[in-house]
């Protein structure tokens, strides 16, 4: 199976197009010439040098997303044989042809495979992903980390935002506005952070707000797709238990609800 | 309170499944069981529960009150997903599909359910014994159709209390989620056995 699969001269490849955000979407073939070791990015690349589809008719080149061709930056997500996943690390070889490539649909299409994940970076902003260290002083070195718990961290930053969980989740969608699974575990990474623990309270707010944690259906999509093998679920399970500390002490009036 | 309301709606929602909803279902098939050990036993247990006192105050407070809202939330909550089981065929998935669709199911039960054994017989005057429900349940129809009904409503209990479990923290690791999997089906297998044993008490005599 392997054997004939690199054997054959050509790859075919159905891509669900779209001209620009509010167009109707339709579907391409091309048929591309094999290479060894090639990958999504290379074969789109072989289309772009020379756009001519499967009926031998010269078309636009195919608009897709990439930065770092090493499944770290998550600017290639698309929908690649009904899974989303990131097209750098998607090699043809391992592929079952046709191979069909989509769009991350939950997100506004741009173009063609491109979407724009804007909504992922604003929910960053809006649950403070980061440690805020900036001020008019030196505040001096913060409080070490035990290892193994720098280690377990780790696990927890390599989040790249890609969208794959957000594109799996049944709950994000144009008619939710649920901030999807990344963003909320990115809350229990920076709330763990010796430092970033100081805003703990503020982080969780955010996730008790608009869109937030409570819109979690337990779906469990999430962790069976991301690429980074990150504890969606576990993620969420404890911010919905420390949401719900949270929300006790601001209602039964505890004055050390920060 | 500070935080959105749509996160304590939520949480309410997930606490109200359990508490009041999930203890009366309970207590509901309890009683019926009595079903099984003949129509007396039925009769006694059913009156016991039928002379409580404040009644009225028990069954808006306890039941009907919790019921409208977790349903009326959980109308919203279906139309705001977006199944996708056949791309995503993972078993939590297909779980949180079934949790939607045995969700309206038993909407439509209960519905129907309380609109003939509470609403119809205020006009009829009958009184709710084992003959009563004999003379629905012995009808092919509403036999498959109370079936149907419990079984969902069992499911969508055990599956919810799966949920709960998550929603409220108390399952965090997935070795515990995996656990609770196991031990909310055994809740599933045990609450449908109460109710289906009142079911064929009822319909078919036995």
């Amino acid at each position: 199976m392997e054997a004939t699969k690199t054997k054959q001269e050509t790859i075919t490849i159905i891509v669900t197009r779209q001209n620009d955000p509010s167009s109707a979407p339709y579907e391409e073939t091309f048929h591309v010439p094999y290479r060894e070791n090639m990958n999504v990015i290379s074969a789109l690349m072989e289309i772009r040098r020379n756009p001519v589809n499967a009926e031998g008719k010269e078309t636009t080149p195919i608009y897709w997303d990439m930065n770092c061709l090493e499944e770290v930056c998550g600017a290639c997500s698309m929908v690649i044989n009904g899974t989303p996943r990131q097209s750098c690390a998607a090699l043809i070889d391992k592929l079952e042809q046709p191979i069909r490539l989509e769009p991350m649909a939950t997100f506004p299409i741009i173009r063609d495979l491109a979407v724009d994940r804007s909504q992922m970076f604003d929910s960053l902003k809006k649950v403070k992903a980061w440690v805020p260290i900036d001020g008019t002083y030196d505040l001096g070195p913060g409080p070490r980390m035990p290892e193994k718990k720098r280690q377990w961290a780790y696990e927890l930053s390599k989040c790249m935002t890609c969208g794959v969980c957000l594109e799996a989740c049944p709950n994000v969608n144009d008619k939710s506005d649920f901030i999807g699974p990344a963003p909320i575990s990115q809350v229990r990474l920076f709330n763990s952070h010796p430092t970033g623990a100081l805003n703990k309270g503020e982080r969780l707010e955010a996730l008790m707000g608009e869109g937030g944690i409570g819109s979690c259906g337990n779906s469990q999509n999430c962790v069976q797709v991301c690429p980074k093998g990150i504890p969606l679920t576990t993620s969420i399970a404890e911010m919905n238990r420390a949401t719900n500390i949270q929300s006790f002490k601001n209602f039964f009036g505890s004055d050390t609800n920060y | 309170m500070n935080e959105n309301r749509e996160f304590f709606y939520r949480r309410l929602h997930s606490l109200l499944g359990v508490l009041p909803i999930g203890i009366f279902l309970i207590q509901h098939l309890v009683i019926n069981h009595f079903a099984a050990y003949g129509s007396g036993s039925f009769n006694t247990a059913a009156g016991f529960m039928h002379n409580l006192p404040f009644r009225f105050v028990l069954e808006w407070v306890v039941i009907y009150i919790p019921i409208l809202y977790h349903a009326i939330l959980g109308v919203y909550i279906v139309l705001t997903g977006k199944n996708n089981t056949r791309r995503y065929g993972y078993f939590r998935n297909l779980m949180f599909l079934l949790q939607r669709i045995t969700g309206i199911v038993t909407l439509i039960f209960i519905a129907w359910h309380v609109y003939q054994t509470r609403v119809i017989t205020i006009f009829t005057q009958e009184t709710i014994d084992f003959d009563f429900m004999e003379a629905i349940l012995t009808q092919p129809f509403f036999f498959w159709f109370y079936l149907i009904g419990v079984i969902s409503t069992t499911f969508h209990f055990a599956n919810g209390l799966w949920s709960f479990l998550v929603t409220w923290g108390i399952t965090v690791s997935p070795r515990s989620q995996r656990i609770a999997t196991y031990a909310t089906l055994l809740v599933f297998l045990g609450v449908t056995y109460l109710g289906v044993r009142s079911l064929l008490a009822f319909g078919m005599g036995v």
